[in-house]
């Protein structure tokens, strides 16, 4: 049998949109809609984007304790990464479509400073993002490791990489750290090393968790988290191999879906095993599920409540009244032909308060700050607030200008 | 409507858009199916260049006689932007967004003479 060549490559290394790729070109019509909208006027805070880890990972491995387990990374090249971090299946940049996947390799960067901040810098100036909350993006799936040993260890090793190779650097990145939900007692050792961090602003318990979140060997991880006054995130992520899945045929079901229903697991968990009477102080961000889940949970669980609240007795009010209480992040916004029930859910879920501005930049459905700037029933001081201000009273941060912000005002 | 030169009847392939600047504006301009289409370079979706990604076919389905399907294919006739932002698909004959064709990209209407492009704004 003859291979038949791939004559159909639409997107080979030499399409002039892959070959000399650079975020800042790419991002030019967003920078457009900074300077038409104003953005230097005030703050904006991204508080979802991500990273590509694995990029640095001999550096990560380097923060590692465990001498056998980082040898099995530095050695082994992909085969040892592939046996550190779960790999996803799915075709994120759409067979190369969206041409950032397959172009960031080739953009080039000073030798200082670190790559990943200068590829930070350039899309958060392109957009008007003043501080960005960084997010890893392969280890968002860290937690489905077989091995509650490698994902502690590559949690810490990770944190600690990030801490001193990127936030004590750019005083405009920050994270919410990763938490490793399924290890509780190293889960606590990991709040203790980093709740002080320079530009640590909470800790993160991504996508499938090994146990319910309200398990009780959750309870301290919640407590410290209270002691520390750091916000809990939770990032939902897609898992093919769930059983809850497992029939949906194509990568746009089960991102569709899997996003939204994994944030849904764990709310109605959170909710209705009375996390937030146990602990009151505590807040959360609930990340990367887009909106229209949170009003379909508000009314499927008060519904149920009101017929079978000895079913709940920890509660002291509706499901929904709780819900209202936390913070979102707002991307990926659903946003095609749907202006009013987007508009009732802003009003149930209280975006004016609650809502945070996300970019989930880079990743293929990522959402400009003019999603949050261009909606017609937002009065102006609300648009400000969820762009950046709710982010500001949540994280406890101060509103740090980006540079060209500040010279753009100084211009007048 | 007056005509503005946009560039060189030269400048233009059928492989790649060619984008050029007018008045502030950025317009993608085509050689297609032996017409010459321009677009405005931004994505109606979230304001992308969507002149600048990738030209990709239209991707197809084949069935059986039970309509099972057999095997997907590309449709060269029917070839598309791809905003590089998204991946929103447009057909580069008329413009029209592959999932709704009430969304459109914003259309210039072009003039080829003398071995020049102009557009009419």
């Amino acid at each position: 049998m003859s291979l038949t060549p791939n004559a159909l490559n639409y997107s080979s290394d030499n399409d002039p949109a892959i070959k000399e790729f650079n975020t800042t070109k790419l991002l030019k019509n967003a920078r457009k809609q900074a300077e038409e909208r104003n953005y230097k006027d005030f703050f904006i805070c991204d508080v979802d984007s991500h990273h590509y880890e694995t990029e640095a990972l001999p550096e990560i491995l380097q923060y590692m304790d465990d001498p056998v387990m980082r040898h099995l990374g530095l050695s082994a090249g992909n085969v040892g990464r592939a046996s550190l971090i779960p790999q996803a299946i799915g075709s994120q940049d759409m067979a190369g479509r969206v041409t950032r996947y397959a172009g960031r390799n080739k953009e080039k960067v000073p030798e200082s400073p670190h790559r990943d901040i200068t590829l930070t810098r350039r899309w958060m100036d392109a957009m008007g993002v003043d501080v960005a909350c960084l997010f890893p993006t392969p280890m968002l799936l860290l937690a489905t490791h077989p091995q509650p040993e490698v994902e502690v260890n590559m949690a810490r090793a990770y944190n600690r990489w990030l801490c001193e190779r990127i936030l004590e650097e750019d005083k405009r990145i920050c994270s919410m750290v990763y938490l490793p939900m399924n290890e509780p007692h190293e889960a606590e050792k990991m709040i203790d090393e980093f709740a002080e961090r320079k530009g640590v602003v909470g800790f993160l318990s991504t996508g499938y968790l090994k146990r319910p979140v309200h398990d009780n060997a959750n309870m301290r991880i919640f407590a410290k988290l209270e002691e520390h006054g750091k916000p809990l995130g939770f990032h939902a992520a897609y898992h093919w191999a769930d059983s809850s899945l497992a029939q949906l045929n194509k990568f746009i079901s089960v991102h569709a879906l899997g996003f939204s229903f994994c944030n849904m697991i764990h709310m109605t968990n959170w909710v209705l095993n009375g996390m937030p009477e146990r602990f009151p102080k505590l807040k959360t961000l609930w990340i990367e599920s887009g909106l229209a889940w949170v009003p379909f949970l508000m009314q499927r669980l008060d519904n149920e409540y009101m017929m079978r609240t000895s079913d709940a007795p920890l509660l002291k009010k509706k499901p929904s009244d709780y819900m209202r209480e936390m913070f979102y992040s707002s991307q990926p916004m659903e946003l095609v032909d749907n202006r009013e029930a987007l508009e009732v859910t802003f009003k149930m879920m209280n975006a004016e308060s609650q809502l945070l501005y996300s970019s989930d930049y880079p990743h293929w459905d990522m959402d400009l700050p003019s999603t949050i700037y261009d909606l017609p029933f937002l009065k102006e001081q609300a648009k400000r607030d969820i762009l950046g201000g709710n982010a500001l009273k949540l994280f406890n941060i101060e509103p740090t200008m980006s540079d060209w912000k500040l010279e753009a005002r100084k211009k007048g | 409507m007056p005509e503005k030169l946009l560039c060189a009847s030269s400048d233009i392939s059928e492989t790649t858009a060619k984008i050029c600047e007018l008045e502030g504006v950025e317009i993608g301009v085509i050689r297609h199916k032996g017409t010459v289409v321009a677009y405005r370079n931004v994505c109606p979706h979230q304001g992308g260049p969507v002149c600048e990604g990738l030209k990709m076919p239209k991707v197809c389905v084949e069935f059986d006689e039970e309509r099972r399907p057999l095997k997907q294919s590309f449709d060269t006739d029917e070839m598309h932007f791809v905003c590089p932002w998204h991946g929103w698909e447009f057909k580069i004959e008329t413009g029209e967004a592959l999932g709704d064709p009430k969304i459109r990209l914003n259309r210039y209407k072009v003039i080829e003479r003398d071995e020049n492009i102009y557009v009419e704004v």
